[in-house]
Parts: C-alpha cells; structure tokens; sequence
C-alpha cells in the first residue's frame, strides 16, 4: 500500500529556470521546496546586503521573496513550480 | 518637589523642530535641556515622508522653506548616510495645459525667489520618469529639494545638540508650563527661555495655541530599484494641503535610499484617531495610481497614519508667546517640519539671542492668531 498526500502530482517532474540554469524538480512543490532541494540558500538580499531565505514558510514572514516571471518580491513558499518557471533569486541580481 | 536646575534654555520635544532649535541654541552657547515625553524622533517626525522641498502656497511659506532647503543643503555634507539625505529633487506633475500655465507661473515665482526650477515638456517628463502615465502635460523640477528620513535626522541634529553640551531627557513627559519654568512630575527646571516645541501636541501645554492634528497615511512599498527618481507631486497637492477640507488626497510619492517607494498623501481632520481609514487609503492609492499605473505591480510592505500640527492659516508658529514668561513656541509646521526645523531653529535661535534673522519673523508670530484669546486685567 502507498501513501501518498492528497494533492501530490507523483512521479511528474518538471523543469523550473533558476537564475538562467535549468532544474528539473517534483511538480507540485514550492518554489521555496524547489530552491532548497537545489542548494540555494540566498533567496535574496537585505538592504544592508545580508542573505535571506524561507523563515515560516507560509507567507508571513517575506523572507523568501523571489523574482518569478518577472514580477519582483514574490514569495516563494506560497507559490507551486510549474514548467518553464523563471525564477531569479539574490544570486541572479533580484531586488 | 526637588530642587529646581537651571538650564539657559529648555526645549520641550525632541521631534525634528525641537531637535533643530536644541542644536541651533547649543551652538549659541546656551546649556540646553531636551524634554521629550516618548522617544527623540518617534512622533510625528518618524510617521512623515521626509521631503525638504521649497513650497509657495504663500509668500511666507516660501521664504521660509527656501531658507531650510538652503541649509539642508549646506549641512548635508556633514550627515551621515543613516540619514539618508538624497538630493532627488521635486518634479510637479502637470496633467493637462490649464496646469502647464500654472506651471509657468509657478517657476516664475520660484525664479524670482533665486531657485532654480525647469520647466519639463511630456516627453521630457517621460524620460525622466518612465513609470508616469502617458498623457502627462508637462511638469516642473526644482532640482534643489530633497528627501531624508526623518527619525534619523531627527537624532542626527540632537545629536550636534549634544556635542555642544545639551542634554536630551527621553519619556519625560512635561505636565506643565509656568511663568520662567516647566514641570514635569515632581520635577521642576527653570529657564528665561523655554521653547514649546512639541508639535502636534503643543496646544496640549499651551491651549491657547492653534494647532490642531491633522491625520495622514502613507503607504511604502518593496524595494525596485529605479522606480521613480524624484519626488513627485501633483501640481494639485497645495490645494489639498491648503484648503481646511475635512478630507482630501494627493498624489505624491518619492524614492528612497532603500529603492523603496514611499507613496502619500491624505489629510483628514478627525481628532487623534490614528486608526487606518481603508477608505481614505483607497482613495489615497487610487491617486497614486491614475499618475502611476505601474504601482498596480508593486507590492507595499506598510501603512501607518501620522499627526500633523496644523494652523488655522497654513503657516507655523515661531516666536515670542508673551502670555507666559519665558516661553516661545516653535510648532505647527503641518506637513513641513521637516523641511522647515532647520529655518525655524535659526529664527528662533537669532530672536532669542537678540540678533536679526535673515527673513522677516513677524509672518510667523504666534502672537498672530490670538486675537481672541481672553486678556485678564
């Protein structure tokens, strides 16, 4: 017997572009669960230039914020990976 | 009660207007006392946008801020970065040509005065700030304003004040003002020139004053950088500062250092209820947004509301209150304290110390709109 969580979407995988490089990761996660599993850390930067990542991980916090589809401070934890999927985070110059 | 201190000069407020006369008085020579009831720049200063902007809603108000925005200017090579002074400049947004020639009158007037002020054509206008609307009429920078953020300006000039000998007593509340001294509990400090400077609050120790809080929201966003590069305001933005209406928007909002956009303004007058009105702010993001559709994309961290002492006759309250001995008022500087405290510390200063101010100090009188305070024989 398998189980499986409610909204999982299996063995799908889908391919998301991090900072122009692409990834191919589980269709249905986060970007935030996406960016981790790949080694990213530095989702952004403070203004005084210090390394932000995922803190709650439900949209409360900001501090995983992203470019995605080019539209700037989105939060990553918030937001499913989809195909094709551009993402820019602080290593790839996002405000 | 404990004995009395003596101090040359007591300034009740440690906002940015108490702050500039604490560090203009110090630099004089006088030992200087500081009394603010909450923390040094955390009222109205801290709730303000922090423009230092010339302003020609009277002739007045003209000379007073060209004045500040002249020594804002020749002490911001002595700030520090934590103040954020940004020479941005102001651009006027005109919307259509009835404004342009409102425009043209506007930098005639400015140019009389020795400040510069262009005239921008549409185009120019879009060039210089893409994220406008189209169909813009034209505008007017005044390329000499410029912003700060104003808690720490605020400190910054206590700061100064200090280093001349001042000292600044924070949550020290003052319960009263008396003929040559103030106290506060059960402490009393005696000075021949005690400077009313607490703002919004002043007519609470002062009652006789004409200030009265006039509410405002602001709102600012995430960071982009290059959003917007001058502070910007609707050509409309003195009648809705000027006109006592009980409720009123405009369009303005200025880059700051962070690349963040801080977008303003609304007036309302309903007391000291300083809970957000969704309405207003609506209507306040609404403005904002027919000048710049692209705000529409941007998220916005924050809303707060703030108190600004406003007077009955748009100007602050600068001088001698011959009510009381001693004491002279430095408040109600509605939406312009932080650009006019540096002006107004130096009329102050030179009426205290008997020297002649460079404008003329009598428009600012407090004594002016007291016509029909009771006079006891």
């Amino acid at each position: 017997m398998t189980t499986r969580a409610p909204d999982s979407e299996g063995d799908r995988r889908v391919t998301i572009v991090v900072d122009g490089r692409p990834v191919e990761v589980a269709a249905g996660i986060s970007v935030a669960a996406a960016l981790m599993e790949n080694g990213v850390h530095a989702f952004r930067r403070s203004v005084t230039g210090a390394a932000r990542g995922p803190l709650c991980g439900m949209g409360v916090c900001h501090e995983c914020r992203v470019t995605i589809a080019g539209i700037a401070h989105r939060r990553a934890c918030l937001i499913t990976v989809s195909n094709g999927m551009e993402i820019v985070t602080a290593e790839g110059g996002a405000p | 009660m404990s004995p009395a201190r003596r101090f040359d000069a007591i300034v009740i407020g440690a906002g940015i207007v108490g702050a500039a006369c604490a560090r203009a008085l110090a630099r004089d020579g006088c030992s200087v006392l500081v009394l603010e009831a909450g923390c040094a720049g955390g009222g109205t200063t801290a709730a303000g946008m922090g423009h230092l902007v010339v302003m020609d809603d009277s002739a007045e108000q003209l000379a007073l801020t060209a004045l500040s925005c002249k020594l804002w200017r020749e002490l911001a090579p002595t700030l520090s970065s934590a103040v954020e002074f940004d020479a941005c400049g102001t651009i006027w947004v005109a919307e259509d040509s009835a404004q342009m020639d409102a425009v043209a009158g506007k930098q005639r007037v400015y140019r009389e005065h020795g400040i510069e002020a262009d005239m921008l054509s549409a185009a120019q206008l879009a060039i210089l700030e893409p994220n406008l609307r189209a169909g813009l009429a034209g505008g007017l920078r005044v390329p000499g304003d410029a912003v700060v953020y104003p808690p720490r300006a605020a400190l910054s000039l206590l700061a100064d004040a200090m280093a001349h000998g001042a000292v600044l007593r924070e949550g020290c509340r003052v319960d009263e003002i008396l003929d040559g001294a103030v106290r506060s509990g059960g402490e009393l400090f005696e000075s021949t020139a005690i400077v009313n400077a607490a703002g919004a609050e002043a007519a609470r120790l002062t009652p006789e004053l004409p200030i009265v809080p006039r509410k405002g929201h602001l709102a600012i966003t995430d960071r982009y950088p290059g959003f917007c590069r001058h502070q910007l305001v609707e050509l409309g933005y003195l009648t809705s500062a000027h006109v006592m209406t009980s409720e009123s928007v405009a369009f303005n909002v200025q880059p700051r250092s962070t690349s963040q956009v801080l977008i303003g303004s609304s007036r309302e007058l309903v007391g000291w209820d300083n809970t957000t009105n969704r309405r207003v702010l609506r209507q306040m993001l609404d403005r904002a947004l027919h000048f710049m559709p692209a705000l529409a994309d941007v998220s916005i961290v924050r809303t707060w509301t703030g108190f600004r002492p406003a007077t009955t006759d748009k100007l602050p309250l600068i001088g001698l209150w011959t009510s009381t001995a001693g004491l002279w008022i430095a408040a109600g500087h509605e939406g312009l304290g932080i650009t006019s405290s540096l002006g107004t510390a130096r009329l102050l200063a030179d009426l205290i110390a008997g020297r002649t101010p460079p404008i003329d100090a009598a428009p600012y009188s407090p004594m002016r709109l007291t016509h029909h305070v009771r006079t006891t024989s």
